[in-house]
């Protein structure tokens, strides 16, 4: 009986090992290269030899991609800011209110869930460098909000169709102010809803490259991914393979923060506004 | 364990109950038309903001694909009717990037179905380590896709690559056709599996234990179990799965343009769109192409809810 139990312990093991494997090597891998000194580049270790941080001096040192950080954090921040509140109002109301239309409005943000970039970026081109807003923040920021109002609208409506509104009506039989249930109960259910929404939006704003290459044209919007696509060697005859994995670490990070700290709560938003929406 | 992805039974949500007994206008209650107010005034920037930026762009893209539109002679704009469709449907670079784009998001979402099943198993079944596993799992879905096709790409440059070593020595696949599109196909499944498995797994949480049990003592073999019980039982899952990915897939466009930039008959639609706009500059044909595209997509939407006859996400399921 325990031999059996041990040979199931070590097949679960094993396809573990695999899976965990599978999903981080790649990352490993563009990180160990941001490691290596150029001259070791191409030695084929999957740990450099001789560690450097110059790749990384290197980066920083050009305002080409401070600055495209800058706008990288900047962009995405704004953008998740109005997404998530202007989807918590929405979600709010089709998970709680009744009122005709609200199957217009589901369908609707379904349909722009579905739409397909390219199909606005040359009229979003064309219309952003006729009132003047090409190549600025708020030209980035307005289609990632868009683009990240279903995400936001689906999740928290799950979310907050979970939350036990009755406990808002206890609260005020026992006699808190309507303001004060608000806040003591709704608030601090609802805030991790809110919260793992953010994150979901800011992850997709983070990722976005077509937008980031079409709508600007220097660096003064340009975002990482971006950047990292025009970058180009320190002279003609040296590849950017260091600066580009340097930069690639760099912009990963914030994501694996956010997916070791968070990772209950994203499965449960991704999957809550996908699957039960 | 509360791991464990949240109970599967959900209660009907509300609208359902709301609209089959939806009151009588004449007698609509002070409060009821007061929920209304507030329901529209609470939605009202979420919509006009879509609207602005989704439904006036497509307008204006049509009315830009009627035009002969190309930056480079602004002056010489003027209408020309359906002409650049006919340009651009009549062009084998379209049917290139229409064949290829369709290949890669059939092949791809048919390995990430594939995969992502088994991985949501995993995850699922998984007795230790299952914090590491989803943790892992999510990195690939969070990781910026530039920076991940790069990773690819190095992996298959020669010299520099782990996987290029693999190669006999002087074969850079990225620079041939077939085995660059394979490469593309690779870089887009490792990204996006694990959503698709997180959508699998929260269709295998709606699977009930005892159903799984009752059919093991009724002898039922694994594959049995997965194909009569749990498959059934997921369908709404997977179909959004598909769904979803399948749109998803067909406007490929990071991974391709890092990887090859769409060179070797490797473009996909998006590419094409994005060469045409922004290396020829031509507005018109740009738009005529990103108008074929929304059009393609809502086909594959519809064809979906169609075939499958399936609640579309955000609909009710039916069960």
């Amino acid at each position: 009986m325990a031999a059996v139990g041990r040979t199931h312990a070590t097949r679960w093991g094993v396809l573990n090992v695999v899976v965990v494997l599978y999903a981080l090597f790649p990352v490993w891998w563009i990180a160990a290269l941001s490691f290596k000194d150029p001259s070791t580049l191409t030695d084929g270790n999957y740990i450099p030899t001789d560690w450097t941080w110059e790749n990384y001096r290197g980066i920083f040192e050009t305002a080409e991609f401070t600055r495209a950080l800058i706008n990288s954090i900047g962009i995405a921040l704004i953008a998740t800011v109005i997404a998530v509140a202007l989807g918590t109002m929405a979600a709010y109301a089709v998970a709680r209110l009744r009122f005709p239309g609200k199957r217009v409005l589901i369908g609707m943000s379904l349909l722009i869930a579905m739409f397909p970039p390219i199909s606005l970026v040359s009229p979003l081109f064309n219309i952003e460098r006729i009132i003047g807003i090409f190549d600025t923040w708020i030209g980035l920021i307005i289609p990632y909000m868009t683009f990240s109002l279903p995400l936001a609208i689906y999740t928290l409506s799950a979310f907050f169709r979970e939350i036990p509104w009755d406990l808002e009506k206890a609260a005020k039989v026992d006699g808190a102010t309507p303001a004060q249930a608000f806040r003591l109960v709704i608030v601090p259910l609802a805030a991790p809803g809110v919260f793992t929404t953010a994150i979901l939006v800011f992850i997709f704003c983070w990722n976005d490259f077509l937008f980031a290459i079409s709508l600007t044209s220097t660096e003064s919007a340009r975002t990482v991914p971006a950047a990292i696509a025009f970058f180009t060697g320190s002279s003609q005859f040296q590849q950017p393979t260091g600066s580009i994995a340097a930069a690639a670490v760099v912009i990963t990070i914030p994501i694996i923060v956010f997916v070791l700290l968070f990772q209950r709560r994203i499965v449960a938003g991704l999957t809550s506004g996908a699957v039960k929406g | 364990m509360s791991t464990r992805a949240r109970p599967a039974a959900t209660p009907p949500p509300p609208e359902a109950r709301t609209e089959q007994a939806g009151p009588d206008r004449a007698e609509l209650s002070a409060g009821a038309r007061q929920e209304r107010r507030l329901g529209w005034l609470l939605c009202a920037p979420a919509v006009v903001v879509m609207i602005a930026v989704t439904a006036y762009p497509i307008g204006y893209a049509v009315y830009l694909s009627l035009q002969r539109y190309d930056l480079r002679f602004p002056g010489r704009a003027e209408f020309v009717g359906l002409s650049n469709y006919g340009a651009v449907l009549s062009s084998p670079f379209w049917w290139d990037a229409f064949w290829v784009t369709l290949f890669i998001t059939a092949v791809s979402v048919a390995i990430e179905l594939v995969l992502g099943m088994g991985l949501a198993l995993v995850m699922h079944r998984t007795i230790f380590w299952r914090g590491v596993v989803r943790t892992s799992v999510l990195v690939p879905y969070g990781i910026v896709t530039v920076v991940a096709a790069f990773s690819w790409q190095y992996a298959w440059t020669p010299e520099l690559g782990y996987l290029a070593e693999l190669l006999p020595s002087g074969e850079a696949p990225l620079t041939e056709q077939w085995p660059a599109l394979w490469l593309i196909i690779l870089a887009e499944v490792w990204k996006t599996t694990p959503f698709m498995a997180l959508l699998l797994l929260a269709g295998l949480a709606l699977v009930p234990e005892e159903t799984l049990k009752a059919a093991m003592v009724d002898g039922a073999t694994a594959w049995q179990r997965f194909t009569k019980v749990m498959v059934p039982l997921m369908k709404p899952a997977i179909l959004v799965a598909l769904l979803f990915r399948t749109l998803d897939a067909f406007r490929i466009f990071d991974n391709i343009y890092i990887l090859t930039a769409g060179a070797q008959g490797t473009g996909s639609v998006s590419i094409l769109g994005y060469d045409n706009l922004f290396t020829a500059l031509n507005l018109g044909i740009g738009s005529a192409i990103s108008v074929l595209i929304f059009i393609c997509v809502g086909i594959i939407a519809f064809t979906f809810v169609k075939l499958f006859g399936t609640a579309a996400p955000g609909a009710e399921v039916k069960r």
